[in-house]
């Protein structure tokens, strides 16, 4: 009882202090604002509220992108909820795995054993959560990420590992029957890595299930290489009328430019690694009319104050997974602000979280700590150099 | 390889320049050995001093550096502490496991003289053993320690049984290329994970004595770094033992002259090969150790860049010298961590390093003290146009060596 | 196993590897020479070659011609490559000189041993490489598309497109130019007669520092040319570029006998074709795995290669 009683205290309190913060922010008239209109007084335990929250994920590297995107996300919602608490100093520790399994667990091992770091936020990408993950099992640190999408890391019966966006179970399936409204025979790509393989296997078995579509080619490319000829001369024997690449944007600009270069005509189609800008930046024209997936928000349907407020603080445009990234920092603020600042307290506040934010209810499955609630799955093409969103997709089956 | 050259001209400029690099060596005895006068004073004066101590100081020396290596990571010494990562962890990997990586190729490039730039292939194929076995057999650390010592063994055999007739550059060729194959194979086969690697790789079983409690988490560092201390200190051990024994002796011939060799009747190819499989066997053993913490392993973690690390240790510590690339090994796998403030450029200033290394004192920190006397004697021989480099001469082929 | 996929795409699988096989064969070049003269394995050529691929993009980028410009026609395109073309030979070119002068010319002096030779040229590599990665970051970069790409004619299945074409051919005529410089010019006499015997050479008069100062420029000129070539083709670059290319390269130079001109090009082209087959027949990421047996069964069947003689022309 007192629980839900706090846990709404909680909630009109970031909702008081975020509705403020918005309508500060925004000059024009925006209806953006998801908080509810009452701006109650931020009550909260008067106990101490600083602590330090970690960011694990690429911020440099072939794909650091997406890092970035929500490492940037996360310091907008520091920087939001400083200026409503000052009483409370809350910091942000980066650790920076370049995307690089390799190099993970040596740096999940200097996040576990700083004593001052209660959460962490991420890993972002599923390779790196396999490894990290377990390192900070053993150390009791929660983590929660908002873009490691691999079904495979929620069966490993984790305690303090939490995701707060939809899995490749959703994703995988949604893509493959994507293809399946134009293509007859596509190509399944992957580039080896965890996230990849996983959601290309997916797709791979969604195909062979559905039997609708028959997959001419199915291979695994170096994604480091920048040479995918061999490749690109077997599909091209085959014709296509889809190529489906499970991995990263820098990889798959490149295999599609490549593909084009080649004069194949298949439909490009990537999962959320590949849908940043900076896979229009590395296919140049062959980006046109690719498709793009992903269970968070395009960055043309983010919110136009975030937008604006996130573009202030850190001088470049928010991208996928930014406003998730926010959204989930929020809510591990929420639970610093009412006084979880031990690893033990924000753990015990995870289990029962329920954070309505601006793309997110951050809430989990007890049990598995999966996101509850429903998954939208994005579809966005490249049109004119820009990734324009188009619908969300519903599965079937 | 014959020489085109008319005999006599050549043999009779050769005699003058000989002349000449004596008289200079009478007028400055230490120019071809280093510039670094004072330093080579040093560690010469070192080994003298050691050579010099009876037997029970020495003994009692020794005890004494082991224990300070033992309380090492109880204390965080100031100057040595490595900021931005925890000193006990660094000590493990990478100071302790490179240590025992240059030991082993020591065997190979400074006690044999075999040029070999594929060596992380048997640390990454006893690390791989310790994955697959730790997890799919579910066996522990201790039983699969001599399982995958005997595969890297195994591997140094089969790599080494073709390859060994080749000599000098080609062999080093031919070992880079069986090391880059091993990293490929690694990350194309799915059926060892591919590029995704293994992960959940099991500790190591608690060890609950009287005397020792070793926990081996993820958490703490410490226990592995006291397991692979004495695991070095044994392997120590028996290489000391291997030097001085026939097998060493053999190695020595080989390295400075193996048509010599060959001809006094060493069976220069079977000792050419127990080179390479002892000293694959003491970096399967590394990659044993380092797979056990790190419990998840990708092949990137065994890429062409690390053979070279290994080599830098054993050549800027001295080849051929045992404590001279333990001290190597330490430089190489402690400097980039102590200066993590230069996060972002510690290899540039790595390379600058080995390059300025080799122009000023090639022969390594603490240099073997036969080598010293090889490189004043085959400087004088062939003379110094192209130096040694260009030497067209057969049989110059001037690898160090040489044990203290 | 795929060995339909090697009868039906043979002849596209060899056009493609003569093309990549063109770029190697530049490279191996480098190698080759200065393993002919100094008996040293110029490690760091690999980052001699990712100088000249960055050359050619300064070019570009100081004609101003921005990554997301659209291709050119005509004249233009052949303005602009030359353009980039020498740039990235000075570049290449100067950082060779460097490097012997700092990385190996010392160690001549004093007589150092092979092995430390060889370390040197490890720490330059490593140097170079990083030296780019922080002056230019770690992220690749783009390169212009300069011309389009466009399909020339289909001849068996095989893709004849305008910059494979460009690539081979002026792989092929530097090669000729390089090999009348060995056989017909003073200095390319001088360098063969170091590589067959520095003492008589020095006795009969040669500059032996000279001799080795040309050498190393004439590989980093030819690396600097597959630099501009490499980037025409893949149109990207990174500080750690070299280092595929580089061993591959190297093992182009073993495989057609290292020490040996025309071995370069024989060698480079060969490794093209012969891993291009491997990765159709075994797959995509095995073509990597393909080159470096290639490089080990030459060396344990045949160590001097396919044409096996040396620069000097002179073995036994």
């Amino acid at each position: 009882m007192a629980k839900t009683a706090r846990r709404s205290r909680q909630l009109m309190a970031v909702a008081g202090a975020a509705a403020v913060l918005l309508a500060a922010c925004s000059s024009s008239s925006k209806s953006s604002s998801s908080a509810a209109g009452s701006s109650a007084a931020a009550g909260g335990s008067s106990g101490n509220c600083s602590a330090t929250i970690g960011f694990f994920g690429a911020l440099t590297g072939d794909n650091a992108a997406l890092g970035i995107n929500e490492q940037d996300g996360i310091k907008l919602a520091i920087d939001q909820f400083q200026k409503a608490n000052a009483a409370c100093k809350v910091s942000l520790t980066p650790y920076d795995s370049a995307g690089d399994p390799a190099q993970a667990p040596a740096l999940a091992q200097k996040a576990a054993t700083d004593k001052s770091v209660i959460a962490i936020i991420g890993p972002a990408f599923s390779g790196e959560s396999k490894v990290a993950d377990p390192i900070f099992e053993s150390a009791t640190l929660p983590n929660v990420t908002v873009s490691a999408t691999n079904p495979s890391l929620g069966k490993n019966g984790w305690k303090y590992w939490h995701r707060a966006v939809g899995t490749d179970n959703s994703q995988g399936p949604a893509a493959a029957q994507y293809i399946e409204t134009f293509a007859k025979k596509a190509a399944v790509l992957d580039d080896g890595s965890e996230y990849g393989k996983g959601i290309a296997d997916i797709v791979r078995s969604t195909f062979k299930t559905d039997a609708k579509v028959t997959v001419t080619d199915s291979e695994s490319v170096d994604p480091k290489a920048t040479d995918f000829s061999s490749t690109v001369n077997n599909i091209k024997a085959n014709a296509p009328d889809a190529v489906f690449f499970g991995g990263y944007y820098q990889a798959g600009g490149i295999l599609a430019k490549q593909l084009a270069d080649a004069g194949i005509k298949a439909t490009f189609v990537g999962p959320d690694g590949v849908e940043d800008p900076g896979f229009i930046k590395a296919a140049g024209a062959a980006a046109e009319g690719a498709i793009l997936l992903a269970p968070g928000t395009p960055a043309d349907k983010i919110p136009a104050d975030f937008a604006t407020a996130y573009k202030t603080l850190n001088g470049q445009d928010p991208g996928l997974y930014s406003v998730e990234a926010y959204d989930a920092a929020n809510a591990v603020l929420s639970g610093i602000k009412a006084g979880n600042v031990t690893r033990d307290a924000m753990e015990t506040f995870l289990g029962t979280v329920d954070y309505k934010g601006l793309s997110v209810e951050v809430k989990f499955v007890s049990g598995t700590n999966e996101l509850a609630g429903a998954v939208t799955i994005w579809a966005s093409t490249v049109t004119g150099g820009k990734i324009v969103s188009k619908q969300p997709l519903t599965i079937t089956g | 390889m014959s020489r085109q050259a008319p005999e006599d001209v050549s043999v009779r400029i050769r005699r003058l320049r000989a002349r000449a690099h004596r008289a200079e060596l009478l007028r400055k005895p230490l120019t071809l050995a280093s510039r670094g006068a004072g330093r080579l004073d040093l560690s010469d004066r070192v080994s003298r001093g050691w050579s010099t101590l009876p037997r029970p100081a020495r003994w009692a020396a020794l005890a004494l550096i082991a224990a300070g290596c033992y309380a090492l990571p109880n204390f965080h010494p100031p100057l040595i502490n490595t900021p931005g990562s925890d000193f006990a962890s660094v000590l493990f990997f990478p100071v302790a496991v490179y240590v025992l990586v240059a030991i082993g190729l020591n065997i190979v490039v400074g006690q044999a003289g075999l040029l070999d730039l594929g060596y992380v292939a048997f640390f990454a194929i006893g690390a791989y053993s310790m994955a697959e076995l730790g997890t799919k057999s579910h066996w522990n650390f201790w039983e699969v320690l001599p399982v995958g010592v005997v595969f890297a063994a195994a591997s140094g055999v089969i790599l080494g049984a073709p390859t060994l007739r080749l000599r000098g550059d080609y062999l080093a060729i031919v070992t880079l290329g069986f090391g880059e194959i091993i990293h490929r194979v690694a990350n194309n086969l799915n059926s060892i994970g591919g590029p995704r690697g293994i992960t959940n790789i099991p500790h190591p079983p608690n060890i609950n004595t009287a005397v020792i409690h070793f926990r081996f988490g993820v958490l703490d560092p410490k226990p592995y770094y006291w397991l692979l201390l004495t695991i070095i200190i044994v392997v120590i051990a028996a290489v000391r033992r291997l030097e001085r024994s026939r097998v060493g002796r053999a190695w020595t011939a080989i390295r400075e002259d193996e048509d010599a060799a060959e001809l006094m009747g060493v069976p220069t190819f079977k000792f050419k090969l127990w080179a390479f499989a002892i000293g694959a066997t003491i970096g399967g053993l590394a990659g044993v150790c380092f797979a056990s913490k790190v419990i998840s392993i990708t092949p990137d973690n065994f890429v062409f860049q690390f053979s070279i690390l290994f080599l830098a240790a054993v050549v800027l510590g001295g080849s051929g010298n045992l404590p001279g690339v333990i001290v190597g090994a330490v430089v190489v796998g402690y400097l980039p961590e102590r200066f993590r403030s230069f996060q972002t450029t510690r290899y540039l200033w790595f390379g600058a390093a080995l390059v300025v290394m080799m122009v000023f004192r090639p022969q390594g920190l603490l240099p073997a003290r036969r080598r010293q006397a090889e490189l004043r004697d085959v400087a004088i021989a062939s003379g110094a146009t192209t130096g040694a480099l260009g030497a067209e001469v057969p049989g110059e082929d001037l690898f160090e060596g040489g044990d203290r | 196993m795929h060995f339909s996929n090697l009868i039906h795409q043979f002849w596209s699988l060899s056009f493609d590897g003569l093309n990549v096989g063109a770029i190697y064969a530049l490279i191996a070049l480098g190698y080759t020479l200065v393993y002919g003269v100094l008996r040293l394995i110029n490690f760091a050529h690999s980052e001699v070659f990712m100088v000249g691929t960055f050359g050619a993009l300064f070019a570009t980028q100081w004609m101003g011609i921005p990554p997301a410009a659209l291709p050119h026609r005509g004249l233009a395109i052949v303005v602009i490559l030359v353009g980039a073309g020498l740039v990235a030979m000075v570049f290449s070119g100067a950082t060779a000189l460097v490097l012997e002068r700092v990385a190996y010319r010392p160690l001549r002096r004093r007589g150092a041993s092979r092995l430390a030779a060889l370390i040197s040229a490890i720490g330059a590599s490593l140097f170079l490489q990083e030296l780019f990665a922080k002056w230019r970051g770690r992220n690749p970069e783009r390169f212009p598309r300069i011309m389009k790409k466009e399909h020339l004619a289909t001849v068996l299945k095989a893709d004849i497109r305008s910059d494979k074409v460009i690539i081979i051919v002026t792989a092929v005529v530097m090669m000729i130019a390089l090999d009348r410089f060995v056989n017909l010019t003073r200095l390319g006499r001088g360098i063969r007669a170091v590589a067959q015997d520095p003492e008589t050479a020095a006795l009969m008069g040669v500059n032996i520092d000279r001799v080795i100062t040309t050498t190393f420029l004439v590989g980093g000129l030819m690396a600097g040319v597959a630099g501009v070539l490499y980037m025409l083709y893949a149109e990207t670059t990174v500080y750690n570029v070299g280092f595929l290319p580089g061993i591959k390269a190297f093992t182009a130079a073993v495989l057609g006998g290292i020490g040996n001109l025309r071995g370069a090009l024989l060698g480079g082209l060969l490794l093209g074709v012969i891993e291009n087959y491997g990765g159709a027949v075994f797959g995509a990421q095995w073509k990597d795995v393909t080159a470096f047996v290639v490089l080990v069964v030459v060396l344990m069947f045949r160590p001097n290669g396919l044409l096996g003689e040396r620069l000097g022309r002179a073995r036994v």
